[in-house]
């Protein structure tokens, strides 16, 4: 297990947001989230990544007891995680986007000494990242310039820099078009074949064709767990959440 | 937005000549300077322009607005000005007692104020300032309302005499360029990346790993000593140190200067601090009241042109066409 939280809760004043959550992350596995607006699944992300602090619950990583933990340090502990709202750094190029992952692990971060130049070391592993996914065309390009879809490819590229051990994606292919959303399963696919990754998505037809294990989450608690064909058979998941999206 | 996609390599180059041209330039005419103005009045240029610039580093290329850089600035100068009156220091060894003073008193107030954003972290530097200025009011060693009068000049290295205004001036000229390259440098390297993904997306920056906060703090010492760095040379300069250098109206001159001439440029500042001076020397002896004319050129400023006057260059048709990018 590389990823597991027991009993994981969040009250916003008074508001149960996420309530009694039990997660298990496994190597080389895809977990999707998924559950109807409100369901709580960002508020699960943000808390597993302590960008906000559990009310109740424990969260191990790697064995390790992470329930105390800031954000950045879970990140290079090897928990990466993506936004909802693409996150790219927009006025830089794709390649310096990469590279800034880059620069922390390879300690070349603190040098306020050192000529830019210096970077150009992290250039070689910055381009294989970013021609392992398609974007090498637009090294040199800024990520404001880039297609919704390529930003979305970019921010996984950069994610990767830091190798991480588990990959939680918050809606990798929101408002992405047919052929970005294809694209973008098969990278995600990839990926997890040498990691775990947890992600929250709306789009059914690609839970049920990469995903390994699918959690449903209804007003922040879990609804359904298992396989998406057990999953989707579930009376109770059907009513409340496939119901209404059909 | 649609046309700035690419820049080819050929403006590029076109730009970098351009600048090389210009810096010439302006190297010649800072040479030549003393031998054309009044030397004082062109090192308080340079003096401020420093500052101005230090500021920026701050304002422009991490985007925090501090209220209350006067401390620093001020602050460098009273350290500077007692170290070389009452120790009888080597007016570099007085400077760079003046730095650490300014990074030192920079490391507690950051600590503070970094863990707020935007107008908060505004007020509570102004606080701190403040409380700053009522210390240097009340206490012996600053002398309060008098302030450390007659700083002797003292020689450079024990060698160099400073009351030669001629060699005052050079030794001004070779730290302003010093500290311009420092901060050049700073923003150009592997940690002003990290500084400019911060500004960019904090968030993400967080996610990537990073303390950010440790690297803002880091850009805040920075700042506040290289503001320290102009303190400490206006110093000696005018042979005191006064509370109008630690005042919260400092505060906002520097604020002024760095806006007029264009936040995230490296030679906005010093624009800017050059025609702030020049305003100020010329009404100083006009029955006009300096600050009505300073607050007219700011509405002016914030209403027509938000860029700065270097910014509003870059952004322009003619700026753009030579290969100059707009900082966003």
């Amino acid at each position: 297990m590389v990823l597991s939280a027991r009993g994981l809760g969040k009250d916003f004043a008074g508001f149960t947001a996420v309530n009694g959550v039990d997660l298990d992350v496994e190597h080389a596995r895809i977990h999707a989230l998924i559950g109807p607006n409100g369901a709580g699944k960002t508020t699960v992300f943000n808390l597993l990544t302590k960008f906000l602090q559990p009310t109740r619950g424990r969260i191990m990583l790697l064995d390790q007891d992470i329930t105390k933990v800031k954000p950045d340090k879970i990140a290079r502990m090897g928990l990466v995680r993506s936004f909802q709202i693409s996150a790219v750094f927009p006025h830089l190029t794709v390649l310096e986007n990469v590279r800034i992952a880059l620069q922390r692990p390879n300690k070349l971060a603190t040098q306020f000494w050192l000529p830019l130049s210096s970077l150009d070391k992290l250039n070689p592993r910055a381009e294989e990242l970013i021609a392992d996914l398609g974007l090498s065309q637009y090294r040199d390009t800024r990520a404001t310039d880039l297609s919704y879809g390529r930003k979305r490819v970019l921010e996984i590229a950069t994610t990767l820099a830091l190798d991480p051990k588990v990959l939680l994606l918050d809606e990798p292919m929101a408002g992405m078009g047919g052929e970005d959303v294809a694209t973008v399963a098969s990278i995600i696919a990839d990926v997890a074949k040498t990691r775990a990754v947890l992600m929250v998505e709306h789009n059914l037809s690609v839970v049920a064709d990469i995903a390994h294990h699918v959690t449903v989450l209804q007003r922040g608690e879990i609804l359904a767990s298992g396989d998406y064909e057990t999953v989707s058979q579930n009376p109770q998941v059907r009513t409340a959440y496939m119901g209404t999206e059909d | 937005m649609t046309d700035a996609t690419h820049t080819t390599s050929s403006t590029f180059t076109g730009a970098r000549h351009l600048r090389t041209v210009m810096l010439i330039a302006i190297l010649i005419f800072l040479i030549a300077a003393p031998f054309l103005f009044y030397p004082i009045f062109v090192m308080k240029i340079l003096c401020f322009a420093l500052f101005a610039a230090a500021f920026n580093l701050l304002l422009g290329y991490t985007g925090f607005l501090s209220f209350g850089h006067a401390a620093f600035f001020g602050g460098a100068a009273y350290f500077t000005a007692h170290a070389m009156k009452e120790w009888g220091t080597t007016p570099e060894v007085g400077i760079l007692i003046g730095v650490a003073g300014a990074a030192a008193l920079g490391l507690v107030i950051g600590l503070i104020a970094i863990r707020r954003q935007g107008i908060y972290f505004a007020m509570i530097t102004l606080a701190l300032s403040q409380m700053f200025f009522f210390y240097c009011v009340q206490s012996a060693w600053t002398h309060g309302e008098d302030g450390i009068q007659s700083v002797p000049r003292g020689h450079l290295f024990g060698l160099i005499d400073l009351n030669v205004t001629t060699n005052m001036y050079f030794f001004v000229l070779a730290v302003f360029l010093i500290g311009i390259g420092i901060i050049w440098r700073f923003v150009n390297s592997p940690f002003g990346m990290i500084l400019k993904s911060i500004r960019e997306n904090e968030q993400r920056t967080v996610s990537l790993g990073y303390a950010v906060d440790r690297y803002k703090l880091g850009a805040f010492v920075m700042s506040a000593a290289l503001a320290g760095l102009a303190g400490g040379l206006k110093a000696i300069v005018f042979e005191f140190a006064t509370l109008t250098d630690v005042a919260w109206q400092m505060s906002g001159e520097v604020i002024l200067m760095t806006l007029l001439g264009g936040i995230g440029t490296m030679i906005g500042p010093v624009v800017g601090a050059s025609l702030v001076v020049t305003l100020q020397n010329e009404l100083a002896t006009s029955d006009f009241p300096v600050t009505i004319v300073t607050g007219l050129v700011f509405m002016a400023c914030v209403l027509l042109f938000r860029r700065g006057l270097v910014g509003e260059f870059y952004a322009s048709r003619l700026g753009r066409r030579l290969g100059f990018r707009p900082e966003q």
